[in-house]
């Protein structure tokens, strides 16, 4: 507890940066999933195709990641960009197969109660299709925020600092209340984020509430 | 012969499914328990077989409490056949059919016959035996279940809504197929159902049942249309619609029968049956 | 693609059979620690999965806790524990990280599996008389197992990737390479071992996707035969 009395200010620094570079690659994940989902739900062909392509991309270890994306990107190694891309593609791994499922959830019947009654397809995946994929969507979404703050972590190993330097320095120092903050730190950030985004879908979807 | 002896279920929630119930099921017959949903007509089924426990009183099959019986080898002996067959997906048509035989240690082979020819009493080809469920039609997957339910030759047969969820026309198959099956068998059989033209059809008693299972009437299905007890029973029934409340008409060919909309649903035939 | 053909010279390279650290072994180090520790979890979690989704017993907690997993970081539980454990018991104390990882994923995936079982199903199964042990063994286990070896699989993944930043704390594992390349700059090294790592998982995931389809019950995957 002394120990993380008087690092603080470290551990608020390092917070702050950590939460910044997590925050990037939650937003492009889920930005770039919604298309990438649509397809996988709307056409069978590009379905198996790119579920199986971001189950690839899941499958591949973070440390062998970030030395993938710097001869194929032309980015440097020990960069932020790298730990970026690198968690993005794991938030698009995550999010595109839970769009696509979100999307197949919709009730057909729904759908075609809305073609019925006129919705244009642009108007109708806007107003219908995505609002109603919005409880899978935003679980989606929860695990990946959840995974990439986690996950941020491991930047320390290419050089960048976030609540992971904790976790290095900690063990190069021995120090276990340190580790433990760090350990304690991410999960307590990342349960709150996860409480946050309830808390949205609540506000944005409230037809989702229980009745009282 | 079955005896229920102020029979009572409430769940843990407060909720009360059953409020002292009493009724003697007389044996070889069919008895139709008949009532809208959340009456507790499958609750009262499912204790008979110990699936659902009763709060308190008595249930006695042959003057011996089933409570008294160990509740895997009760439902061992007696048949039971559920609204969606409830088939095993992973086992073939033969292996579901000989499900109890090998529960009871019969030899997989000496099952496997006995199941083929239980197969032919309920009417399905042999061809099907290895198949798996999901590869046959609703109609044919109730018979499965039937044939299940009567492999091991029991005495009594529990069937939960068994045609509540295959289309009009295979329903009214099996109907006829389960009278013809009765008066080959003669099981005491207790049947649930909330279609009471079903219950006329198959029940030697009929009982139909209020909120909690209160007995609204028991009896025959003519002692019931000839004098039904309530209100509620004329108005379940539909005494004063329908095909059930008929006059006479005069046409130049003889006496027809009339619904209550002029529609004309039967010819008098002249002379007892 | 300079940089990827000196990674597969890298790998190719007689050097790799011999020195402090062998390709192979590194390998083998790699693929027993992760089978060993998913085989010590699946020896906690399938059984305590499968009563949970039996019994519908503690059923929060294991949803609870497969959640809350998901956000401890998997470094800095390596670190934690070696240092806690001492560092003299690296492997002992890397094993138990790897094998409190691996918990979560399998346990959710025995007791959803028997869970999603249709409950009609069971119920024909109690009532033409099968003892609580025999509806769980003749068919909720052979009908979970697909989820069962789909949460195996998660939780082979996470292993394969934690011993890699497993690397960090000893001289073993594919992501030793790694972690010794950064600090000699040693790009080739870096990605040679990563382009392994990758062979490795993908292969692993490919053997479990397999299984999943293999360990499907007959009957549940028939789709309705051409009447005849």
């Amino acid at each position: 507890m002394t120990w993380v009395l008087n690092n603080l200010d470290l551990i608020g620094r390092l917070t702050v940066e950590h939460l910044r570079q997590s925050a990037i690659p939650i937003m492009l994940g889920l930005a770039l999933s919604i298309p990438a989902g649509w397809f996988a739900f709307r056409f069978r062909l590009t379905r198996g195709l790119l579920l199986t392509f971001v189950g690839l991309l899941y499958t591949i270890p973070s440390l062998a990641l970030f030395a993938l994306l710097p001869p194929l990107l032309g980015i440097s190694f020990l960069s932020e960009v790298n730990l970026v891309v690198a968690l993005t593609i794991y938030a698009v791994a995550i999010m595109t197969r839970f769009v696509a499922d979100a999307l197949a959830s919709v009730e057909p019947s729904v759908r075609q109660a809305a073609v019925a009654v006129g919705y244009g397809a642009w108007q109708r995946f806007w107003r219908v299709d995505l609002p109603l994929a919005g409880p899978v969507v935003l679980a989606g979404l929860r695990v990946t925020a959840v995974s990439t703050i986690s996950l941020a972590t491991v930047g320390i190993l290419i050089g960048i600092d976030n609540l992971g330097y904790l976790f290095t320095n900690g063990y190069q120092r021995q120090i276990v209340p340190e580790i433990l903050a760090g350990v304690v730190a991410v999960v307590v950030i990342a349960l709150i984020v996860d409480g946050l985004l309830v808390l949205a879908g609540r506000a944005l979807m409230p037809w989702t509430r229980k009745g009282s | 012969m079955i005896e229920f002896r102020s029979v009572t279920k409430t769940y843990p929630d407060g909720t009360h499914a059953v409020a002292d119930f009493d009724l003697v099921v007389p044996p070889h017959r069919t008895t139709v328990f008949v009532g809208s949903s959340g009456c507790g007509k499958t609750t009262l089924l499912r204790m008979i077989n110990r699936m659902v426990e009763p709060t308190s009183g008595t249930i006695e099959i042959d003057g011996e409490s089933i409570l008294d019986r160990d509740a895997v080898r009760l439902r061992r002996s007696i048949g039971y056949v559920l609204q969606n067959g409830g088939l095993l997906p992973h086992h073939r048509v033969i292996d579901n059919v000989a499900t109890v035989l090998r529960l009871d240690g019969v030899p997989k082979r000496e099952a496997r016959d006995r199941a083929m020819e239980v197969l032919d009493v309920v009417g399905l080809d042999r061809a099907l035996a290895e198949r798996y469920p999901s590869q046959l039609s609703g109609g044919q997957q109730q018979r499965v279940g039937v044939a299940r339910a009567l492999a091991a030759d029991p005495n009594i047969l529990l069937m939960d809504e068994p045609f509540g969820a295959v289309d009009p026309i295979v329903r009214a198959e099996l109907q006829t197929e389960t009278l013809r099956l009765q008066q080959e068998l003669h099981k005491t059989v207790v049947f649930v159902t909330h279609d009471i033209d079903e219950a006329f059809l198959l029940g030697d008693q009929v009982v139909i049942l209020e909120k909690c299972a209160q007995v609204a009437q028991v009896g025959s299905p003519s002692e019931i249309i000839e004098n039904p007890a309530s209100d509620f029973v004329a108005s379940f029934i539909g005494t004063e619609r329908g095909a059930r409340a008929l006059r006479t008409k005069q046409t130049d060919r003889g006496t027809v029968l009339v619904d209550t909309a002029g529609r004309t649903q039967g010819v008098l035939v002249e002379g007892a049956p | 693609m300079g940089l990827f053909g000196d990674a597969i010279a890298w790998i190719f390279s007689p050097d790799r059979q011999t020195g402090s650290l062998p390709l192979s072994e590194a390998i083998g180090t790699h693929l027993a620690f992760t089978v060993v520790s998913v085989l010590i979890a699946a020896a906690v979690a399938v059984p305590a999965g499968w009563l949970i989704g039996h019994t519908g017993r503690g059923r929060e907690v294991a949803v609870a806790l497969s959640g809350a997993a998901r956000a401890v970081p998997s470094f800095g539980l390596v670190l934690l524990l070696v240092l806690v454990l001492g560092v003299t018991h690296k492997v002992g104390a890397s094993t138990t990280a790897f094998v409190l990882l691996a918990i979560p994923p399998i346990l959710a995936g025995a007791y959803s599996g028997v869970e999603a079982v249709d409950r009609r199903v069971v119920d024909g199964a109690r009532s033409v008389g099968m003892t609580p042990a025999q509806v769980l063994g003749k068919v909720e286990v052979p009908l979970g197992l697909p989820l069962l070896i789909g949460g195996l699989r998660s939780a082979t993944l996470q292993v394969v990737a934690t011993v890699t930043l497993a690397g960090y704390v000893g001289s073993w594992g594919l992501g030793f390479y790694i972690v010794q390349g950064i600090q000699i700059r040693n790009f080739a090294q870096i990605l040679g071992a990563a382009l392994v790592i990758v062979v490795l998982a993908v292969v692993l995931d490919a053997l479990f996707a397999i299984l999943e389809r293999l360990v499907v019950p007959a009957g549940v995957s028939a789709r309705r035969a051409p009447e005849n």
